[in-house]
């Protein structure tokens, strides 16, 4: 089994270099080059050269990408062409701030989708089965926007009970935070329970279709003892990949959720690197963004490897 | 009511019904809506009333209107995007299935690294360097579209080119666009008739979502997504304005989801009946 982590691991990483080449090539094959990004419509062929010998765009580009990934291992992602300020800077709070959201929601939405798609398995075809299914489809269904705004007309406007924005800044205290925090989490909360719980379904039933749950039947058990100790166990691997995907689903919807809650987060950053061509910025993001989609795959399959009993002792 | 010879469940025919109306209401925006998409017809911001039914926008124009037209954009470029994508994803699919060796290899690999990033951050990536033209959009969201459909369909062309009468096929010494198009392509069908649904889903979400980010289509043109941006500071007011164009993307998508839903349960029972 070490042999087959240490496999996945390696690939994890292998991704990751690749995926860097991506983000970093991903600007120098593409038509147009940073300078005449940054000069748009005031681009002269003598401003173009002299913003590309400013920028060291003459060298070739193994080297410039060599020099980027050093920096990055450094920690030194360069600077914003925007307003010149140095990018690690820039993006530190804002990561902060976009971790502190997505494990809110994580937080909430796992052990609330595990306990939900259980019942439905137990419950399969009957009221509570079809209801769940039907709603569930539709939430993972509407875009993030809808559901954030729905909450919002009700929950902020409407009811009152909590805040429609969430302005947090540095000094803003935990409980404030959560509070802040509440309706982007509960957005974000919606969509995942509804695919982990969906997922979480399917795999208990698929488990359920195993000749060993029909002995459990035929000895006479209760429903919730089959599903909790017979088919639960052996789901088990499938729904922690269900887990781990839902979470890596989270690096972008964050980005839409952040915008509807003008929440001062990475992905917000990352939209407005964008607009205004800030290509360091935009790199620096997408590779942190990249990076942590990686690294949720990656474990995924590593945990899922780790509870297969079949894998935990060598032949 | 029936559709390809199975009968439709209850959430089909409502997801049927919602996408008959959708269509219609693109192709038939200038004939029903009331005003033109940019005509000023009033204050902005004025309530609904028996002529504006769902009030007017933030210059004065009328929502109802903008919403019909929207769909022709929305709807329309989401279609032309997935159209494109399944044509460039199929066709390298099968080609990865039929031919094998280097080029399989090759064509999966480049693949594999595209899916490696989430796709909004890689449509991110494009679009800072290339801006967002209308048809760098397109070009951009079909080619990462493709990448999903390129998977499926060569997995689907797999499974096929190893039955016998593709093997068959080839030593009549048929040529490979034959094996591809009359032997593969027919039997591949209902599973990627349901990848289309989903893929359509998936780009008309992509492109509301950049839009909604002010990322995607650019004024003076207007779909359902810079719709929602551009009203979503009413929603502090008390007024749902947002949530009409919001709520017309998530319809849509309930409704596409809806049928797509029904198709994956014919197509699973189809298979544990032995048919």
């Amino acid at each position: 089994m070490l042999k087959l982590v240490a496999q996945r691991f390696a690939l994890g990483l292998l991704t990751l270099f690749a995926a860097s080449v991506l983000i970093f090539a991903g600007t120098e094959i593409l038509p147009g080059d940073l300078a005449s990004a940054i000069l748009q419509n005031n681009a002269t062929p003598e401003s173009l050269a002299a913003m590309r010998k400013e920028l060291g765009l003459e060298r070739p580009a193994y080297v410039r990408y060599g020099e980027w990934l050093g920096g990055v291992a450094h920690g030194n992602l360069g600077r914003s062409l925007a307003n010149n300020r140095d990018v690690a800077d820039e993006i530190a709070p804002r990561l902060k701030n976009t971790l502190f959201l997505a494990l809110y929601a994580a937080i909430i939405s796992v052990p609330l989708a595990v306990v939900l798609g259980l019942l439905a398995a137990i419950r399969q075809g009957g009221i509570y089965d079809r209801l769940v299914n039907v709603v569930t489809l539709m939430t993972i269904s509407v875009p993030e926007y809808f559901l954030a705004y729905v909450l919002v007309k009700y929950f902020a406007v409407g009811l009152g009970w909590f805040p429609s924005l969430a302005n947090v800044t540095s000094n803003t205290g935990l409980l404030e935070r959560l509070n802040l925090t509440f309706l982007a989490m509960l957005t974000l909360v919606l969509v995942i329970v509804a695919y982990m719980m969906r997922m979480t379904r399917a795999s208990v039933l698929s488990v359920m279709a195993s000749p060993y749950i029909e002995m459990a039947m035929l000895k006479g058990l209760p429903k919730w003892r089959i599903v909790a100790q017979h088919a639960f166990p052996n789901a088990l691997a499938p729904i922690i990949n269900v887990i781990a995907l839902n979470l890596a689903y989270l690096v972008t919807g964050v980005v839409v959720v952040e915008a509807v809650f003008v929440y001062p987060g990475l992905g917000q950053l990352m939209v407005d690197a964008v607009s205004k061509h800030d290509v360091p910025v935009v790199q620096a993001c997408g590779l942190i963004f990249a990076g942590a989609f990686i690294l949720l795959n990656m474990t995924a399959d590593i945990l899922a490897i780790m509870s297969n009993p079949r894998l935990r002792h060598p032949r | 009511m029936r559709l390809f010879g199975y009968k439709l469940n209850i959430t089909a025919t409502i997801g049927l019904a919602i996408i008959v109306l959708n269509i219609a209401a693109a192709v038939l925006a200038p004939l029903i809506a009331p005003h033109g998409q940019a005509d000023i017809v009033g204050d902005a911001w004025a309530d609904p009333s028996s002529q504006f039914w769902l009030g007017l926008d933030n210059l004065g124009r009328d929502i109802v209107s903008r919403l019909l037209y929207g769909a022709r954009l929305s709807i329309g470029l989401s279609a032309l995007i997935t159209v494109l994508a399944f044509f460039i994803g199929i066709v390298c699919g099968f080609t990865a299935a039929a031919v094998g060796g280097w080029v399989d290899m090759l064509l999966s690999r480049v693949v594999d690294l595209l899916l490696s990033m989430p796709i909004l951050i890689s449509a991110f990536m494009v679009l800072s360097v290339l801006g967002t033209d209308l048809p760098v959009l397109v070009v951009t969201i079909a080619l990462l579209n493709a990448t999903l459909v390129f998977r499926l369909a060569r997995a689907v062309a797999m499974n096929i080119a190893a039955l016998e009468f593709v093997e068959a096929a080839k030593v009549r010494g048929e040529g490979l666009w034959w094996i591809i198009s009359r032997e593969i392509l027919p039997n591949a069908v209902p599973p990627l008739v349901a990848e289309f649904g989903l893929r359509f889903c998936f780009t008309f979400l992509l492109i509301a979502a950049l839009s909604f980010l002010g990322l995607g289509i650019q004024p003076p043109l207007a779909d359902w997504g810079s719709m929602v941006k551009d009203y979503r500071d009413m929603i502090n007011l008390d007024s749902p304005a947002p949530l009409y164009p919001a709520g017309a993307i998530a319809l849509l998508t309930i409704g596409v989801n809806f049928v797509v839903d029904w198709m994956l349960s014919i197509h699973s029972k189809g298979h544990g009946e032995g048919a």
